[in-house]
């Protein structure tokens, strides 16, 4: 194995970790968002919502994100330019970045899958604590947000880490839309020095790091709720 | 057919007249001929009950009787199907929905007035992922708005009156099933409610955790505050009510001082059920 190449490209790796991480953290934080609502119309919201929120989620669960990710970049990126005046708004700088199209591929993603999980999270909270709520006077928002979201929570953090680490590993399909995280970066060195392994090895490595760091993250918001299971 | 109506009024101990005088002019909670139907089901045929200030009322009765449906009316987690409710002098605003049947017209209206109302739940209901002080003061700081600092200090008394104040930091789930009960009155006085409602707070419990938690009840009680009680322990009922109402079948077929009750009915069945728990 030949490593000399490592110093020469360690800047441009420190750059790719940067836009790694960027892609991974925005797109959990804003699928995490979305699936909220995502799992609560499906368990208390008009029947009509929860018809379209679960439709969301298998459409978005049963197809590959590569597939989700290229017609949206190549598909729907090919069509905007067309779109009358959109070139002279000040959206344009945003339309033509391949990175935008990208958090909200990723973040649709998560938010599916996300959202699957939520839904089952909201339905195991007792109906009683709930009942307990109301008859205190709380109104929805305040039920949800003080008892309903948390209890939720509470016994669904290990599935959301797995789903979080699952997303980060699918960071690398990014580079299929010219975004160079640690993979392409990765991809870059193997053209440029001819050498495959090493760099892949080296991709993975950082990965397994991140990955770690994830799961400590994890474990730590674990340790300050309270589980079912501690009793 | 005529619904049978029948009216509760308050009977004064002599013990504690001279508490209880200072509020008898107000009613914390009036329901008049009460209806709930599940489908073709009906489960309560007309019921009316008057609580004033100082009141304990309980209501007894075989299961499927409908008593604990007419108590979870009376603040609305079931809704009614026909039927009047007043709490603390404040009528329930209803509307007709698109099927008939009766729903809330205020929501905030609901809200508001519950607040006056303090609820024990027979499986306690405690939100577990709060610590028992935090379970006691979520309601005043989150929905009546008390200070945090008023709220702990409130609620510290009323947990050291229920006699968990050591257990003030604990997780439900590390509680007996008497220390939960405990913490969920304890939770429902720390509203400060016109009065208690209590679904059958002792059926959930083990034989020997029944004691502590009606000692705690009558404890209550015995300050003058107003109750509404579904219960099994007939020989409670008896000790510390001042109205017994025995349901059956949805309406009310007996209802008095517990003397009456308990040893003087008139109603063939009222004995008979009497008789079976004793």
């Amino acid at each position: 194995m030949v490593w000399d190449w490592l110093p020469e490209y360690l800047p441009r790796f420190a750059e790719g970790l940067w836009i790694t991480i960027k892609l991974f953290v925005l797109s959990l934080f804003f699928g995490f968002a979305l699936a909220i609502p995502i799992g609560l119309v499906q368990v208390s919201g008009p029947k009509w919502l929860g018809l379209i929120a679960r439709g969301f989620c298998t459409l978005f669960r049963g197809t590959p994100l590569l597939i989700q990710l290229w017609l949206l970049y190549y598909g729907l990126g090919s069509v905007v330019p067309y779109y009358p005046g959109l070139r002279e708004s000040f959206i344009w700088p945003i339309l033509v970045e391949a990175f935008p199209y990208a958090i909200v591929a990723f973040s649709l993603s998560v938010a599916a899958y996300e959202g699957h999980v939520m839904k089952g999270a909201f339905q195991s909270v007792p109906k009683g604590e709930l009942e307990a709520g109301r008859a205190f006077g709380m109104k929805g928002f305040t039920l949800l947000r003080r008892v309903w979201f948390p209890r939720a929570m509470q016994n669904v953090l290990p599935t959301l880490a797995g789903e979080a680490v699952l997303t980060l590993k699918s960071v690398p399909l990014a580079s299929t839309i010219t975004i160079f995280g640690v993979y392409g970066v990765g991809s870059i060195v193997r053209q440029e020095t001819y050498r495959t392994y090493e760099p892949l090895l080296f991709v993975g490595f950082i990965y397994v790091c991140i990955t770690a760091l994830v799961v400590v993250l994890f474990r730590w918001l674990e340790s300050r709720v309270p589980s079912e299971s501690q009793m | 057919m005529p619904l049978p109506v029948i009216k509760i009024y308050s009977y004064m101990n002599d013990t504690d007249v001279s508490q209880r005088d200072n509020h008898s002019e107000t009613t914390a909670v009036h329901v008049e001929d009460l209806h709930k139907s599940y489908g073709t089901l009906e489960v309560l045929k007309g019921v009316s009950l008057d609580a004033h200030d100082g009141d304990v009322i309980s209501i007894i009765g075989s299961s499927g009787s409908g008593k604990s449906t007419f108590l979870r009316c009376i603040n609305l987690l079931e809704l009614p199907s026909a039927g009047s409710i007043t709490i603390a002098g404040e009528p329930v605003k209803f509307k007709p929905s698109k099927r008939g049947e009766m729903q809330p017209a205020d929501a905030s209206q609901i809200q508001r007035l519950r607040t006056n109302l303090g609820m024990v739940f027979q499986s306690f209901n405690l939100w577990r992922h709060m610590t028992v002080l935090q379970n006691v003061i979520e309601a005043p700081v989150h929905v009546l708005g008390m200070t945090r600092a008023e709220a702990i200090e409130k609620g510290e008394a009323i947990l050291e009156r229920v006699g968990l104040y050591d257990k003030r930091d604990q997780y439900p789930a590390f509680l007996s099933g008497g220390q939960q009960q405990r913490a969920s009155i304890a939770r429902a006085l720390a509203i400060e409610p016109q009065a208690m409602l209590f679904d059958e707070p002792t059926s959930a419990l083990d034989p020997e955790l029944v004691s502590e938690v009606l000692k705690v009840i009558q404890s209550i009680a015995e300050e003058g505050r107003t109750m509404i009680l579904v219960t099994h322990e007939m020989a409670f009922a008896r000790d510390v009510s001042s109205n017994v109402i025995f349901l059956h079948q949805g309406l009310v077929e007996e209802e008095g001082t517990p003397d009456k009750v308990f040893n003087n009915s008139s109603s063939e069945r009222c004995r008979a059920f009497v008789k079976s728990v004793h």
